[in-house]
Parts: C-alpha cells; sequence; structure tokens
C-alpha cells in the first residue's frame, strides 16, 4: 500500500508536468491547428533560465518571473516570424518548422549555458512530509497546487472573459470568428504566449524534483503529446487528465514492471488508445480532423 | 512533363560513375556512401509521405530493426550476413504489415504520434535490451563476406551502394507512373473520392508502408556492415526526423528530390562541425528557413521557376 501511494505520488506530480505541456499543445492546436513541437523546449527553458536567473543573483520571485516571461517571448517570436507566414501549410511542413524552432532553442541554450545538468533549490525546503507511510515532497505540492490554479484560472479565462471566449470562437471556426469582428491574429499571439509560459512554469515547478538540463525538453515535450492526444488533441479538461494518466502510468510502470521501460511506458499506452480509440480517451466522435 | 523522365537518373548514374576518380580522399567517399544509403531510405519515405500523403515520424525504427537484425544473428548466432539481412527485412516488414491496418485508420497528427510512439519503443527496446544489443554503446558487427570473397574498406561498399541508389531511383520512377503509384496518388489527393473509383485505400496504404519499411531495413543492414558498429542512435526520434526532413526538403512527390534532400542535409553536419556549438542552431533554422521560403521543397520549387519546358 505505502509502495503503491509512493508510486502514485510521483506519478501525479510528474503527470502534472505533462498536464501544463498537453494544456500548451491544446492552446496552440485550436488557435491554430497546428502541433507546436518546440513545446518541450519552453518546459527546459523555463527550468534552465529560472536557475541561470536565480544563480546570476536575483531574488527566487523575481528569477521565476523572468523565466516564465522570457519564454513566453520566445514564444510570440516564433508565432510571428515562423508560423504566421506559411499559413495554412501542411501539417508535415509545420511539424517541420516546429521542430526547426526546437533545435535553435536548444542549440542556443547549449552554447550559452553549456552541457551540464542544473538544480534548483526546493521552493520550501527539502523535508519530506510522511503519508500512510509513503513520502511526498513539499515540492510536489507546489507542483499540484500551482497546476490545479492554472487549470481554474484557465477555465475562468475561457469561460468568462472575453479574450477567453475570443479564443474558443476562433478554434470553432476561424471564419465565422473572423466574420464577427474577432482579430484571430491576436488570438494566434495570445495562444503563443500563454502555452510558452504554461510550459516554462511546468518546467520551472519541475526542476527541484529531477533536475534540467539543455535537452529535457525532447523527451518532456514529446509526452506532454502523449497526453495531448490521449485526451483527445484540442479538449483541456482531456489535457489535464491525459497528463495526470500519462504521468502515473509511467510511474507504475517503473515501479512494478522495469524501470528501464519508464520511458516507453507512454508511447505504448498511445498506440493502445490510438488502435482502439481513434480520437483520444475525450476526444468526441463529432470533428473530423483531416 | 513530357521530357524524359530518366534523364536525371542517367545524371545521377554518370555522377556515381565518375566520383570516386575525383573525390580527393577517403573522408569524401565515406561521406558519399553516407549520401548515398540515406537517399535509398529517403526514396522509399517519400513514397510514403510525398505519394501517398502519410506521415511516419518513426521510420528510423525500421532502420534500426535491420541493423540489429545484421549485427545480433550474424554475431550471437553466426548467421550469414545476407541472410540476417533477409530476416531484418522480414520483421520490419512484418511488424509494418501489424501496425499498418490500426495506424492508417489514423489521419494527420493522430497518425504522426502513433509512428512517433512506434519508433520510440524501437529506440528504448534497442537500447535497453543490452545482453543482446550492448545497449547505449552499441557493438561490433563483423564484416560482410559473399563467397569467400570479403566486402570491406570504401572502395567495395562505394559500388554496392552506388547500384543499390541507381536501382532504387529506376524502381521509383517506375513504381510512381504504374497503376499502383497512380493509385497512391489518387488517395493523397483524396482518399474519398480514391475509394469511389474503386482503390482499396487500406490495401495500398499497407502496402506502401510495409515496403518503404523494408527499404529502411535493408539500408539499415547495410549501413551496419559497412560502418562496422551500430548505436541506438541510429533508431532515435532525432533520426526519424532528419530523414522525414531530406524528404521534405528535397521536395514531397519528387523522386529526384529525395536524392537531392538526402545529399544536402548529409553533408550538413559536416560542413557545420566547424561552427563549434553552432551547428544545432545552424541546422534548425536551416530547416526552418527552407520551410517558410520554400515549403514544396527544393526541386519542385526550382523545376517550376525554371523548368518551365512543357
Amino acid at each position: 500500500m505505502a509502495e503503491f501511494l509512493q508510486f502514485l505520488f510521483s506519478g501525479i506530480t510528474v503527470g502534472a508536468t505533462y498536464a501544463l505541456a498537453a494544456l500548451g499543445f491544446t492552446l496552440i492546436y485550436n488557435a491554430s491547428n497546428v502541433i507546436n513541437f518546440a513545446q518541450g523546449e519552453f518546459i527546459m527553458l523555463g527550468g534552465m533560465l529560472a536557475v541561470y536567473f536565480s544563480q546570476a543573483g536575483l531574488p527566487l520571485p523575481a528569477a521565476l518571473v523572468l523565466a516564465i516571461l522570457v519564454p513566453a517571448i520566445v514564444g510570440v517570436v516564433l508565432e510571428k516570424l515562423a508560423i504566421e507566414p506559411v499559413k495554412g501549410a501542411e501539417p508535415v511542413t509545420l511539424i517541420i518548422i516546429t521542430i526547426g524552432a526546437s533545435l535553435v532553442i536548444r542549440g542556443l541554450i547549449q552554447v550559452w549555458l553549456g552541457k551540464n545538468t542544473f538544480s534548483l533549490p526546493a521552493f520550501s525546503g527539502d523535508v519530506p512530509l510522511q503519508i500512510l507511510g509513503a513520502t511526498l515532497m513539499p515540492q510536489s505540492l507546489w507542483v499540484l497546487g500551482v497546476t490545479a490554479i492554472v487549470v481554474v484560472a484557465l477555465w475562468y479565462f475561457f469561460n468568462r472573459t472575453l479574450h477567453g471566449k475570443a479564443m474558443l470562437a476562433t478554434s470553432f471556426n476561424r471564419v465565422a470568428a473572423e466574420l464577427v469582428g474577432i482579430n484571430t491574429n491576436w488570438v494566434l499571439f495570445l495562444s503563443f504566449a500563454m502555452s510558452a509560459a504554461l510550459g516554462a512554469l511546468g518546467g520551472i515547478l519541475v526542476t527541484p524534483l529531477t533536475l534540467t538540463s539543455y535537452d529535457v525538453g525532447i523527451m518532456l515535450g514529446l509526452k506532454g503529446f502523449v497526453a495531448a492526444v490521449v485526451g483527445g488533441l484540442g479538449n483541456g479538461l482531456g489535457a489535464v487528465l491525459g497528463g495526470l494518466l500519462v504521468g502515473i502510468l509511467e510511474a507504475m510502470g517503473a515501479g512494478y514492471i522495469s524501470s528501464a521501460y519508464k520511458d516507453a511506458m507512454p508511447f505504448v499506452l498511445i498506440l493502445l488508445i490510438l488502435f482502439f480509440m481513434p480520437r483520444g480517451l475525450f476526444g468526441g466522435q463529432s470533428t473530423d480532423r483531416v | 512533363m513530357s521530357k524524359n523522365p530518366y534523364l536525371g537518373l542517367y545524371l545521377i548514374m554518370a555522377v556515381l560513375l565518375v566520383l570516386p576518380f575525383v573525390l580527393p580522399n577517403s573522408f569524401y567517399v565515406d561521406l558519399a556512401i553516407r549520401m548515398a544509403i540515406n537517399a535509398v531510405i529517403v526514396l522509399g519515405l517519400n513514397l510514403l509521405i510525398g505519394f501517398a500523403g502519410q506521415i511516419s515520424l518513426g521510420h528510423a525504427g525500421f532502420l534500426g530493426i535491420g541493423a540489429y537484425a545484421t549485427a545480433i544473428l550474424s554475431t550471437h548466432f553466426g548467421w550469414h550476413p545476407l541472410l540476417a539481412m533477409a530476416a531484418g527485412a522480414a520483421a520490419a516488414g512484418l511488424l509494418a504489415a501489424m501496425v499498418a491496418r490500426p495506424i492508417f485508420k489514423l489521419k494527420g497528427h493522430y497518425l504522426a504520434m502513433a509512428t512517433l510512439g512506434l519508433g520510440i519503443i524501437i529506440h528504448i527496446v534497442v537500447r535497453t535490451e543490452a545482453q543482446w544489443t550492448g545497449g547505449p554503446d552499441g557493438m561490433p558487427v563483423p564484416p560482410m563476406s559473399l563467397a569467400g570473397f570479403e566486402i570491406s574498406g570504401d572502395k567495395h561498399w562505394y559500388w554496392i551502394v552506388a547500384v543499390l541508389l541507381s536501382v532504387s531511383v529506376w524502381a521509383s520512377l517506375n513504381l510512381i507512373n504504374s497503376p499502383f503509384g497512380r493509385a497512391l496518388r489518387a488517395l493523397h489527393g483524396s482518399e474519398v473520392a480514391s475509394k469511389v473509383v474503386g482503390v482499396d485505400v487500406v490495401r495500398y496504404k499497407v502496402a506502401i508502408f510495409v515496403l518503404s519499411a523494408v527499404f529502411a531495413s535493408i539500408m539499415g543492414s547495410v549501413m551496419a556492415h559497412y560502418v562496422g558498429f551500430v548505436t541506438p542512435n541510429l533508431a532515435d526520434f532525432f533520426h526519424s526526423i532528419e530523414l522525414v526532413t531530406m524528404v521534405v526538403i528535397g521536395g514531397m512527390a519528387s523522386v529526384y528530390g529525395s536524392v537531392l534532400g538526402a545529399v544536402l542535409l548529409t553533408a550538413l553536419p559536416q560542413a557545420l562541425t566547424s561552427f563549434e556549438g553552432w551547428e544545432t542552431v545552424a541546422f534548425g533554422g536551416i530547416l526552418m528557413l527552407s520551410m517558410i521560403f520554400m515549403p514544396k521543397g527544393l526541386v519542385p520549387t526550382l523545376s517550376s521557376k525554371f523548368g518551365r519546358g512543357d
């Protein structure tokens, strides 16, 4: 039981990071039908920049804000320079462009900050909590708490604010949204900024637990993508549940089956799900995504 | 196109014939061999992506199957290299056939995700099963000998891959102009319309997926024997992306584009090694720029600019 709880805790913690990444994929996918393969690099940027700014002497809160802001700007630049000019291109073209972007970001960070592995001190100490025989790091509570707040804030944004509703409208029907006067370019801009910020936030939160380096973005991004597809691409709630599911499955798989195959679990899961439910767990039947 | 479609093939064969006599040293011969190997893989992948319109982000996995089948069967079990190569091709083809039906019910990003997952699983298996594969460090591959004649060194391998490349270009050109190729292009254009005119869409998708997987696996075996060593990198996600990028940069649905894409992108990392640390940045930047300004790829863009001779 204690062992099971232990796996569950670590699964939910890392799953929350995947959920934030998956939300990032979802935001951009809804606004533009683009799968942003650079999403993982925003996670990496968040962690690496938080380390850099705090080592440069900034107080932690300021360092964290900057580590969210800079990736958001990078996301916006990516959208302006590389995504907007090729509007309506084939998925393969967009996939290559965003993969190119991820290489550029990863390469720049490697040149600038080197190949070392970095860590960040936990936000509120390293004394583990004991729950029914399992231990929980205080940092895990940070990850879960912040993710929960983000989910609620996003829900509020999409259901109660004008900008949020404009984004929803754009995701349902771009032309119709433009006809009623929504600036869809602004929506695109906003979705890249928000998605990058979400990814960066996840990267920052998880760095005290898992360490970071210039090349962690690939796996984190791919698993976020798995989570988004598990949840049914474009579905916000699905993205969060998908993230948690992927995280838990990975932790359970590592604990009970084989730790060497930890990284393979999400991909086995996604194949099984796609084979039997081609639109993901929560992707309805109504829309035809071609 | 009213021009003779084989002109490009004759040009490639001429270049292949002259090349070994003008290349200054073995570094360039090695590079040429790698270019040719990649070109054959990309020709197969382009049939799938460019002509049939079905993306695969996990093709390096099939390459890995071929390479490791050769390595493992000839090292641990003493199989004849050709037999090992055939076994690898059969395994890759069988796996592709098994997953193809469920996978090709998917479209667009879902299909990308599924093929990506398949490739990553193969990579992780290869990296993890260290008692068979040497794990992350890789394993040596014994040299190949045919009828007592040992194939070794750049010179032998150069002529082998040169023949393989010529045959593959010729076969691709014929294939795309056959009824099979026309069916592939039809289902790229409109799946519904192809069904209406009686094309068995699923059967063609499965067939082309298996064919391109077998292509990749055989070239993986060739690569393994040529280099004499295999590592899991052969099968990793980044390599899959490199292969897709070769298809796209050269030009989708262009046989000669595949060859050009493979040549350019094989040379690129070599050309960039002098920019220590910046090669990743440059590689990514070139990918982005070429897609933004030439989304159709090099050969179709250039031929529509200059080749209006029809």
